[in-house]
């Protein structure tokens, strides 16, 4: 089977596998497949994507259907709702465009499968809001970076390649100084720069963290700390670290709060941002939260322009509302009487549920229970065009078609899923 | 299909129309000449007494793009708190609402469109696109309904112009630049904010004045000014230079506004939001109103135009690319919370929500030296209506503005509510001047579409699209202002008695003028070694505004 239109002539494409959302990729795919500037993320994604048949047919209840059934089947299901969620979200902008258009007239509950971590970094910035940065900001500017919690490659693998190894920067600065608080440590190690340089690693566990990120502030803000251990850590290497943060010329705080899985995680992120806040009083830092996946910032942001609120938010009688604790998907799992299921990035498997159940996404999609609707869907940046948000939301980039496929777009799913609904009440 | 709106009273500043009854024809969405007796008319709207004019141009307002989405993020209590608000508007000067009305400073995209129309306005310009974020700007716009759209986009912050200047390029290099980042950002004009300020406070720098240089570059934003503005001018695009001065919202700062109007040497410039760049030191307070001097030298420069950025009372959010300022001013936040970003060595934005309040001091003072300004400003072609929403106020208070503008017992009444200090420190009461519908008009149509170079609209001459709103002439401006009887978008009916009856997609106004493709080979190094995007994802097409059917980019020829 010809699975792509492209075969040995690079295509250069955009990476839709992480938040980087690398653009200076290319794909041949023949004689095998390969990706110029590829991480082992992105390789993985485009392995996967490819392999995936660009025929899979729509299940109902398990038995093979017509696109058109599945459609009327789900159509179905959302018109006899009174209170359907619509979760995972695995989407890129067009795709949550639409979905956001059928939760209006179906009364749904919208949440994203990553919202958890998404969550945290709101709760933190509508409380007492924050000072970021975006990649090319970091790739110029940067001399110190710290990571909190994570060693950043885990989930976003070209970052220091990329963004702190690079040869080239417009101010020559030196070859920025990585510091890894509480990362795990055996992969923070390994960051040592092209030019030798190991970063240096302040081991901690995530539960400590908040008590490690206090005692930071405490220090940056001229307190004496009455101990000479905070957290298992000597306080010569927080006090070191701190003057580290004050001599940077631009000092960059990263974290992840989907790693912090930690309760109140919004708590110690917010001690993170008060300690760029504070150092921002005399010189300049910055902090970047790093996302998930499966297009978090961009649902995150279309939601936001589209309802007026981010995600966790639902429509009642055509009125957007926003709580970020009773629409998550866990709670309302015990209170939806349908759920549509979304993933069209990774073959995430829709929750175990008892109501009716639409699954429409990645075509490798197995339920470990069969849901009643299954549609096959394109893979945004494989089978079909897209438009995506980078992690910093400062950037939206078009994701391309890469082979030729019959699966059809999330989008254009939910359009005629949409269609069907607006049949049943005007017929 | 002809559509006749018969014996309106027509205001059409543009054709010098001042209150004269006249009938309008409208076929194809456009204004025609009056038919021929054998051609059948299709529908009439007997439109005897009432006010018609073309549907308003808001040329200097957020509604689109990354910092505004941030502040939809930001304040999520805004939209929940709105059916509460509705019902206690005890705050004299809070705005008005119609009974659809987002009362909250950040609507949807949904709403803004429908605010928008159903107050009159047809088109709304985004004043500050990073062009590194304009393709979020043009999807936000895209999927506001009613209104044509359009945008100025951001230089003067990034490195790649500063660069340039430091390296003194030749004027055409820097022209052919300005064009490319038009093309590519789908812009309709330039704007500069804080001149070199946002790229100096990544540096460390708090403050820039006007010929103070940026210590990386050792460029000063006069320079910057002097170079943008001529690129505009060689370039031959209708709108000027849009200058967000230095020294936003700092007590003296009209001294830089001052200076900056001398630094194009001549060349045309916009300044906007002038309100926030008209204070002085004076007073106990060190907070004073240096509109008298602001007005007088607009009224001298010719070549000066300006927006006001009126503030009135209540709570909204400052959303502004002005990281530097912003970031200074953070601490007035209210609530206080605060958003900066350092964005891609392009831009940077900082958002702080702010309630303004008619016993505080120095907001009291705002809210008058905005109208002083508005009031002494002689030619209403070069002084525009806006409140820089929602940075001032959410554009959903313009007919309270119009009526403070047009009616001086109610403007005075309102004034003696205020903070009392900030009475002592205006002369707002001895300003008798009352604003005429026709320079209304003026102000939000004729003189915005003239501004920007609009050309087939703010306007009733055949050929002129059919955008069109009718009002009944009521003693009171806010209530005759805030709701319309009709509106017209291309020659349609889409708002009735201040209700919206059909939803429409408006157009997206651009401007493209020639240049060197040439610029292309620096600046695909550039990218290469120091941007984390490609060139080629930079540049955003026609087809992606207009491929979901709804969009579509028109281009404004260049000025004669």
């Amino acid at each position: 089977m010809k699975n792509t239109n492209h075969d040995a002539v690079p295509t250069s494409t955009t990476c839709p596998a992480c938040g980087l959302l690398c653009d200076d990729i290319s794909l041949s795919t023949a004689p095998a497949l390969s990706v110029r500037n590829g991480c082992a993320k992105g390789i993985r994604f485009f392995e996967q994507a490819l392999k995936t048949p660009i025929t899979a047919t729509p299940l109902l209840a398990g038995k093979p259907a017509s696109l058109e059934d599945a459609i009327i089947a789900a159509a179905e299901i959302l018109s006899k709702s009174r209170q359907p969620l619509f979760a995972g979200l695995g989407t890129e902008v067009q795709g949550m465009r639409a979905i956001v258009r059928l939760a209006e007239k179906t009364n749904a509950t919208l949440d994203h499968m990553h919202s958890e971590g998404t969550v945290s970094n709101t709760r933190t910035m509508q409380n007492g809001g924050w000072l970021t940065t975006t990649l090319s900001e970091i790739k110029n500017r940067a001399d110190v970076i710290l990571a909190v919690g994570t060693d950043i490659t885990g989930s976003h693998p070209r970052f220091f390649e990329k963004l702190a190894w690079n040869t080239d920067n417009l101010f020559n600065k030196p070859t920025p100084e990585l510091i890894f608080l509480g990362a795990p440590v055996e992969t923070a190690q390994a960051h040592i720069a092209p030019d030798g340089k190991a970063p240096t690693i302040i081991p901690a566990e995530t539960a400590q963290l908040p008590e490690v990120i206090n005692a930071l502030n405490a220090l940056l803000n001229g307190k004496k700390l009455n101990t000479d251990i905070v957290a298992d850590i000597p306080l010569q290497a927080l006090t070191a670290l701190t003057e580290k943060l004050k001599a940077a010329k631009y000092a960059v705080i990263v974290w992840s709060a989907s790693a912090l899985k930690i309760p109140h995680a919004e708590l110690t992120i917010q001690s993170i941002v008060q300690l760029v806040s504070k150092l921002n009083e005399s010189s300049r830092a910055a902090g970047l939260p790093l996302n998930s996946g499966d297009g978090d910032s961009s649902v995150n942001n279309v939601s936001t322009w589209l309802t007026g609120y981010p995600t966790r938010s639902r429509y009642q009688n055509g009125m957007p509302e926003y709580d970020t604790y009773h629409f998550s998907t866990q709670k309302q799992l015990g209170s939806c009487d349908a759920v549509m299921w979304i993933s069209t990035f990774n073959p995430y498997d829709a929750p175990e549920t008892k109501v009716p159940t639409i699954v429409i996404g990645h075509p490798d999609i197995k339920s470990g229970h069969t849901p009643d609707v299954f549609i096959p869907a394109g893979i945004p940046g494989v089978d079909h065009a897209g438009l995506m948000f980078r992690m910093d939301s400062s950037i939206t980039l078009p994701l391309k078609k890469v082979r030729d496929s019959n699966l059809p777009s999330l989008n254009e799913v939910i359009a005629k899923i949409e269609a069907k609904l607006l049949n049943e009440t005007t017929a | 299909m002809i559509t006749l709106l018969k014996n309106g009273r027509i205001y059409d500043p543009a054709h010098h129309k001042n209150g004269v009854i006249e009938d309008i024809y409208i076929r194809n969405g456009r204004i025609i000449t009056k038919p021929a007796e054998t051609e059948k008319v299709d529908q009439t709207f007997d439109l005897s007494g009432k006010v018609v004019m073309a549907g308003a141009i808001d040329m200097h307002s957020h509604i689109g793009g990354g910092k505004i989405n941030i502040a939809r993020m930001m304040l999520p209590e805004y939209q929940q708190k709105q059916a509460q608000e509705l019902k206690s508007l005890s705050e004299p000067e809070a705005h008005i609402c119609t009974p659809h009305c987002s009362h909250h400073a950040t609507p949807s995209t949904t709403d803004t469109g429908f605010r928008y129309i159903e107050m009159g306005y047809t088109a709304a310009f985004e004043p500050a696109i990073s062009p590194v974020n304009a393709r979020q700007a043009h999807l936000e716009m895209g999927d506001t309904p009613m209104i044509d759209k359009g945008g100025y986009a951001m230089l003067g912050n990034d490195d790649y112009f500063l660069r340039m200047l430091a390296a003194n390029k030749d004027q055409k290099a820097i022209n052919d630049y300005v064009a490319w980042i038009l093309h590519a950002t789908q812009a309709i004009g330039i704007k500069v904010v804080n001149p070199g300020g946002i790229n100096a406070f990544k540096f460390n720098q708090r403050r820039l004045d006007l010929d103070e240089n940026n210590v990386h570059y050792q460029v000063s934003p006069r320079e910057i000014l002097q170079s943008l503005s001529r690129a505009v001018h060689d370039l031959g695009i209708a709108k000027p230079l849009h200058v967000h001065c230095n020294n936003l919202g700092a007590a003296g700062n009209f001294a830089t506004t001052l200076d900056t109007m001398s630094a194009s040497s001549g060349l045309p410039m916009h300044l906007t939001h002038i309100q926030f760049h008209s204070y002085g030191t004076e007073g106990d307070k060190k907070f004073s109103s240096a509109a008298a001097q602001i007005a007088e030298a607009l009224n001298k420069n010719k070549h000066i135009t300006a927006d006001v950025g009126q503030i009135l009372f209540g709570q909204t959010v400052t959303a502004s690319g002005d990281a530097m300022m912003q970031h200074l001013n953070a601490k007035h936040a209210n609530p206080k919370k605060s958003v900066i970003m350092d964005i891609e060595c392009d831009a940077g934005c900082g958002v702080l929500p702010f309630k303004y309040r008619d016993q505080n001091y120095v907001n009291a003072l705002q809210w008058a030296i905005g109208l002083e300004l508005f009031l002494s400003v002689e030619d209403p072609w070069r002084i525009f209506l806006t409140t820089d929403h929602p940075n001032g106020a959410p554009f959903t208070s313009y007919p309270h503005l119009i009526r403070l503008l047009m009616d001086k017992s109610f403007r005075n009444e309102a004034f003696a509510k205020l903070n009392l200090d900030a009475q002592a420190m205006s002369n707002l009461t001895s300003l008798d001047r009352e604003y005429s519908l026709y320079e209304i008009a003026i102000m939000t149509r004729a003189g915005a579409s003239k501004l920007i170079g609009l050309n087939d609209r703010g306007h009733l001459g055949t050929g002129a699209a059919a955008d069109i709103t009718v009002y009944t002439d009521q003693a009171d401006r806010e209530a005759m202002f805030a709701k319309p009887d009709y509106v017209f978008k291309n020659g349609e009916l889409v708002v009735k008695n201040g209700s919206v009856v059909k939803v429409v997609w408006g157009v997206t106004h651009t401007a493209k003028p020639a240049f060197d493709m040439g610029v292309e080979k620096d600046l695909k190094d550039y990218f290469d070694r120091y941007q984390t995007m490609q060139l080629d994802n930079f540049k955003i097409s026609d087809d992606e505004i207009s491929s979901d059917g709804r969009g579509q980019v028109v281009v404004h020829k260049n000025k004669l």
